[in-house]
């Protein structure tokens, strides 16, 4: 048997090479008929209804229930403290961006535009700024925009240490790809309903619906910023006794943040995109506006909401981009 | 120079005693089966059979070397000769596989982490080929690298950078961007990252490779002038043998991860070991680079200036020359004599031959190169005397062969571009 086994892996082999070699067309036109053949025997005995026997959904969505049922009874202490924590950054952040006078807002971000991203930026801002307050929305916009800044924050803080732990880790990295894969394809409204179950309705299950969605960017690209640091820089860094500390912070962290600026742009755009969803846990700003239209079916309404996030998202969009070309070319010497 | 050619004919053991790195038996074997010692199979199959029945791929195959202190020691090889790898794995930038590095007697493999940042922060700096330069800091952080990694204070860091920045001419560029720099300038900065740590050894892996030929000539001076004022021990890695012949005072060849040849730039001139060396060698104008020792002969006749001029005039006759040159009792030369001058003195009754020497007989020293001799050689006939770095009388020159050498030189030139060109014409 021994001496056989390997004479038989070559005639598999060849066989192999034989069926690459055949023409595509054969191929595909041949799988198609085999197809049809079969599945019309299958149809012709059995009926086009033939089941899989057994359905393991219930025991396993059960199972499901049954895990969170359970964290949500017997964790609930950490729920509750990270719920007030978020609250508490939160309201402050809400507060602080309600307190500022809408012309000292719109003045500081027009300015803050003409120095990031040019003139037409500047009037840009100035402009649908002020839009957004004559059609009555400024309050709606502040609270949007405190919900996306904390979400954001709180992604960064998980991003950037996660991408710095797999960027250094060949197997983590492997382990976590799907997983944020998963996070970023799963349809939100899946994890809305153990968000309530965990923090309840309001801001925090949406800024905790938010992270999941937007915060998969934002690893990947701190991880991409780090390992494409190029190895000619980290090798002359190491031939002076750099340690991996020093290696870190003094190389791979400055040279990736550009990269790392990309991720946190996307991961605002992401933010964006939920906020209309977050309001269905009860998020209030321009995607209550927008929800409550819906229900209200007044389309007015809910395309002006609609326009007030438009121009948050561009607005900060050209914001961090140029934030990060400007970066990137202090890093390339301007070319 | 003499010394050093003294040092390659002393026991092996000895020398290695008083290296500043001695490399023994080096391997490095890429693949995912590496055997764990050194095998048969290793020593014996060769690098294509390595590689098609075991998946081995050999990097370097039992390298041994030693570098003297203070020595410009060249690394010269065509790329995957093996020699980048050779010169990482000094730093363990790249692991050895088998075999000791010993620096100062230390042996470099066996360090753990801690002490192997000890030595690379103290011990040694390495200038890149592709300078390897800090994209987010200026010129002068850029230079202060190595200090700041260990821990030196930041004035005097910058201090330190500052001088080595100025002593490689980039004095008023300290606050520029590596990006906007020229290469030249940017590897000024690689060299001045490496000079501030004030490292005992400089490895350079072909530091002037991707520079324009005019910069790397500039550079190539540039490092012999520092090498003048402050001697380093410097390994150095090309592929460019002029380069290797310019600044090594020792060399080894490599190819295939292995040494072909070890040896000063005239040995590897004058007795290239193979035929893939004799290829690299016919490129080079070897008159530049060898020295008049090769051509030197033996003395005709041992004339010391106490002899009495008659017991002088007997030697030389005995010999049938014309002139001879003159020993003290210290064997070091003090002037040339001729039969005619010698017959004066006898005339004159001299008690011995130290009056009768002739004026216009220039001294010429060992080590200079024969194009470089061959101005104050063409005007003379008669042998000349070679003296050696004391001052000692080491033999003497027909100025004869210096022309010959230069004209067989150019006759081999001429042919070679005469075959050139008709490969350019069926071409």
């Amino acid at each position: 048997m021994a001496t056989q086994a390997p004479t038989g892996e070559t005639e598999t082999a060849s066989i192999g090479e034989r069926f690459k070699a055949l023409p595509d067309r054969v191929v595909y036109l041949g799988g198609l008929a085999v197809f049809l053949l079969v599945s019309l025997v299958i149809v012709w005995i059995w009926g086009s209804d033939i089941g899989f026997g057994v359905d393991f959904q219930r025991s396993l969505a059960d199972g499901v229930d049954e895990a969170i049922f359970w964290t949500t009874r017997n964790l609930d202490f950490i729920f509750d403290n990270i719920s007030t924590g978020v609250l508490w950054f939160l309201l402050r952040v809400e507060s602080a961006f309600k307190w500022v006078p809408w012309p000292v807002m719109i003045v500081g971000v027009t300015l803050l535009g003409l120095r990031l991203a040019g003139q037409r930026m500047a009037i840009f801002s100035a402009v649908t700024l002020l839009g957004v307050g004559l059609i009555g929305l400024w309050g709606s916009a502040m609270e949007t925009l405190a919900l996306i800044v904390v979400a954001v924050t709180i992604s960064i803080g998980i991003a950037v240490p996660v991408g710095i732990v797999i960027a250094r880790n060949d197997t983590l990295d492997a382990l976590l790809r799907p997983i944020l894969d998963a996070m970023q394809t799963m349809p939100s409204f899946v994890y809305l309903v153990p968000a309530v179950m965990f923090f309840g309705i309001g801001n925090v299950p949406a800024v905790f619906a938010t992270v999941i969605y937007a915060v998969p960017p934002a690893i990947r690209l701190t991880s991409l910023g780090i390992r494409q640091v190029s190895p000619n820089i980290v090798e002359a860094a190491r031939s002076f006794g750099t340690t991996p500390r020093q290696l870190l912070w003094k190389v791979q962290i400055p040279m990736a943040v550009p990269t790392i600026m990309a991720g946190i742009n996307q991961t605002t755009m992401m933010a964006l995109a939920m906020v209309v969803i977050a309001s269905l846990v009860g998020a209030g700003g321009l995607g209550e506006d927008v929800n409550r239209a819906l229900g209200r079916l007044e389309p007015g309404k809910a395309l002006f909401g609609g326009i007030g996030i438009v121009v948050l998202a561009i607005i900060i969009d050209r914001l961090t981009q140029s934030a990060a070309k400007e970066r990137q070319q202090a890093l390339t010497g301007g070319h | 120079m003499t010394t050093d050619l003294a040092s390659t004919e002393t026991a092996e053991a000895d020398q290695s005693a008083r290296a500043k790195v001695s490399v023994r038996g080096l391997w490095k074997v890429f693949g995912s089966n590496v055997p764990a010692e050194l095998t048969p199979e290793l020593v014996e199959e060769s690098k294509s059979d390595l590689r098609e029945r075991f998946g081995l791929v050999v990097g370097l195959r039992d390298v041994s070397f030693d570098v003297q202190a203070s020595e410009t020691f060249v690394v010269m090889g065509l790329s995957g000769s093996g020699k980048s790898t050779l010169v990482r794995t000094l730093l363990r930038l790249i692991e050895p596989t088998f075999g000791s590095i010993e620096v100062d007697g230390e042996d470099i493999v066996r360090l753990d982490d801690a002490q192997l940042t000890h030595y690379r922060q103290n011990k040694t700096a390495m200038v890149f080929q592709h300078f390897g330069l800090l994209p987010h800091r200026n010129v002068l952080e850029n230079a202060a690298w190595g200090l700041e990694v260990k821990g030196v204070d930041k004035e005097e860091r910058l201090e330190r950078a500052r001088a080595a920045l100025e002593v490689v001419g980039l004095k008023g560029w300290e606050q520029s961007r590596p990006n906007t720099l020229s290469g030249g300038m940017q590897q000024r900065v690689g060299l001045a990252r490496a000079m501030a740590v004030e490292p005992e050894v400089l490895l350079m892996d072909e530091p002037f490779s991707g520079l324009d030929p005019l910069i790397r000539r500039d550079m190539q001076n540039e490092l012999i002038r520092l090498q003048q004022q402050e001697r380093r021990t410097i390994i150095f890695i090309t592929h460019d043998l002029n380069e290797a012949l310019k600044l090594g005072d020792h060399i080894i060849i490599m190819r295939d991860g292995a040494v072909v040849q070890y040896g000063t730039s005239e040995d590897i001139l004058s007795h290239p070991a193979d035929p893939y060396v004799e290829e690299f060698v016919r490129d080079v104008r070897k008159s530049s680079v060898v020295t008049l020792r090769t051509l030197m002969q033996p003395l005709a006749a041992n004339l010391s200036d106490d002899m009495t001029p008659k017991r002088a005039m007997d030697a030389l006759s005995a010999q049938g020359e014309v002139a001879g040159f003159v020993t003290d009792r210290l064997k070091m030369y003090v002037g040339a004599v001729s039969f005619s001058s010698l017959a004066e003195a006898n005339q004159r009754g001299d008690a011995n031959i130290k009056k009768a020497f002739v004026d216009d007989v220039p001294a010429l020293s060992e080590d200079m190169s024969v194009s470089a001799a061959l101005p104050m050689t063409r005007r003379f006939t008669g042998a000349l005397p070679l003296v050696d770095g004391a001052g000692g009388l080491a033999g003497q020159l027909r100025p004869a062969a210096v022309v010959e050498m230069m004209e067989r030189e150019s006759a081999e030139e001429a042919e070679e571009t005469e075959s050139t060109m008709t490969v350019g014409a069926d071409a």
